[in-house]
């Protein structure tokens, strides 16, 4: 028995197919994990991802702080609201795990972080957080509703009061708007490459915005579609696409890695310029150009087999390109053009560069 | 949840299904919990005609989204036709698993091995449940 969210019930009863996620009790599918997919993709979809875990950071210091312990710059974040996508890294490089961070007003930032990481990011985060006096609360009170998809803020907005409606609809991409009062936080952020939003509130109203969210047409979705979606989206997945033995600059994440300005001594940034000047391994798109399925750990070689060049990070089929695609991380100097061994026999694969998919529109040549 | 049987078949453990066919022949496939708990497939692998398999051999793959599975064969014999259906529609497992979604018919080599009926494929689901 694992977590539960505080929607674990209406997932139950939806009959979903429950799996055990980063130690929580999740919703892998309530049906056809295709049909999900393409729901987001066309319409909107609903997703429970309560089990993230949302930390607030107050202190007059936090920006500071934040700007030794996060790859990326907050500096950039000078607009309340605005949010940033970055690794938290160790003294080695090695992704700790990749977050969000959301400045609020210059002594509160909000950081949401993968449910499987949350022990250690907590340590991590207090640790660092001392010295520079700034408090760390853990907002397990609230729940996490994502709705994406190119309906999916017409759907949510259509719920909320008409001053509270104009807010959300003023929201830019990339960033949210909080109402202190009601603990409401919207956010238009996702997970799937589609337009949408991602809404934090009280874990007590997450099963009434559900039911409404649901009357308004947006479809539950699971686990399962999220992976494909963001995958398609080309989007890394901690654990899988990157871990603590892995640094950005090898896992596709070099553009959420900001080395100016040149004084910003944040953790990692020495061993970073070291692999930064080396070379060595990288992330890259891979399309399945016969049939089968990709999946992590296969093997890519030369075109012709005689080579190998690394291994798949992730893979499955995509619903949209109606093709296997996957994430791999390839020694440098790759041709476009490579093989990977699937069950013993060799498939033809060609490099591309991710995404494969955005806003519903296919970005990759399928021949 | 109360899952119909076909009380015409045969099955396996692994979740294989087997139907005598007039011809002699059989024709295999998997159950419907064998797709339902795979959930949407995406592609099916099938021997090539006239391919050997020994009972008990993996001879097919079926993938969903999620993870590919092996198929064992549920008998001796000789590959005599296989669904080439599939390659264009893996979904037809999904939707049909007893009878679009069929995946090879072969033809049986020495005597038909000992498979469990419907009742008893009925209890070993009850009791892996």
């Amino acid at each position: 028995m694992g977590l539960k969210t505080a929607l674990y019930d209406i997932h139950v009863s939806a009959h979903a197919k429950i799996v055990d996620f980063g130690g929580w009790d999740m919703p892998l599918s309530y049906g056809s994990q295709i049909e999900e997919h393409h729901a987001v993709r066309r319409d909107a979809g609903l997703f429970d991802v309560s089990h993230m875990c949302v930390i607030d950071l107050t202190g007059a210091r936090t920006r500071e702080f934040l700007r030794r312990v996060l790859a990326n710059d907050v500096a950039r974040l000078t607009l309340p609201g605005r949010a940033l996508y970055s690794c938290m890294l160790l003294p080695t490089g090695g992704v700790i795990d990749d977050l969000i961070a959301y400045f609020l007003t210059e002594s509160w930032f909000r950081l949401v972080v993968n449910a499987g990481t949350r022990q250690k990011d907590l340590a991590w985060i207090r640790e660092h957080a001392a010295p520079f006096g700034v408090d760390v609360r853990e907002r397990s009170d609230l729940a996490i509703l994502a709705v994406q998809g190119p309906t999916a803020r017409d759907k949510t907005v259509a719920l909320l009061s008409p001053a509270q409606r104009t807010a959300a609809l003023d929201i830019q991409r990339f960033a949210a708007a909080v109402d202190v009062g009601s603990s409401w936080f919207i956010a238009r952020t996702g997970y799937t490459g589609e337009d949408g939003f991602e809404i934090m509130l009280p874990a007590t109203a997450a099963a009434d915005t559900w039911r409404a969210l649901v009357a308004q047409g947006a479809r539950p979705a699971g686990l399962g579609a999220r992976d494909t979606l963001r995958l398609e989206a080309g989007m890394n997945l901690y654990g899988n696409d990157m871990d603590e033995t892995r640094h950005p600059l090898e896992s596709g994440l070099a553009w959420t890695v900001a080395f100016e300005p040149e004084e910003r001594d944040f953790i990692g940034r020495a061993a970073l310029e070291r692999a930064r000047a080396s070379g060595g391994a990288r992330l890259v798109g891979l399309v399945l150009e016969e049939r089968g399925v990709l999946r992590s750990h296969q093997v890519v070689s030369t075109a012709d087999g005689a080579a190998p060049l690394g291994e798949l990070t992730s893979g499955t089929f995509s619903p949209t390109l109606n093709r296997a695609i996957g994430l791999a991380r390839l020694a440098p100097q790759s041709g476009a053009r490579v093989s990977v061994d699937i069950r013993g026999s060799r498939h033809a694969a060609r490099i591309v560069t991710p995404p494969f998919v955005r806003n519903g529109k296919p970005l990759i040549e399928i021949q | 949840m109360s899952e119909q049987i076909p009380q015409d078949l045969q099955y396996t453990k692994s979740h294989e299904w087997v139907r005598a066919l007039p011809s002699g022949q059989v024709e295999v496939g998997i159950t419907e919990h064998a797709q339902s708990a795979l959930g949407d497939l995406v592609f099916v692998e099938v021997p090539q005609v006239d391919r050997k398999l020994a009972l008990g051999e993996a001879c097919a793959v079926v993938e969903s989204v999620k993870a590919a599975s092996d198929v064992y064969s549920p008998v001796t014999g000789r590959v005599a036709a296989r669904n080439e259906e599939l390659s264009e529609k893996p979904e037809l497992l999904n939707s049909d698993p007893y009878g679009a979604g069929w995946l090879m018919r072969i033809e049986l080599e020495g005597k038909a091995p000992a498979l469990l009926s419907p009742g008893e494929y009925q209890q070993f689901l009850k009791e892996s449940e």
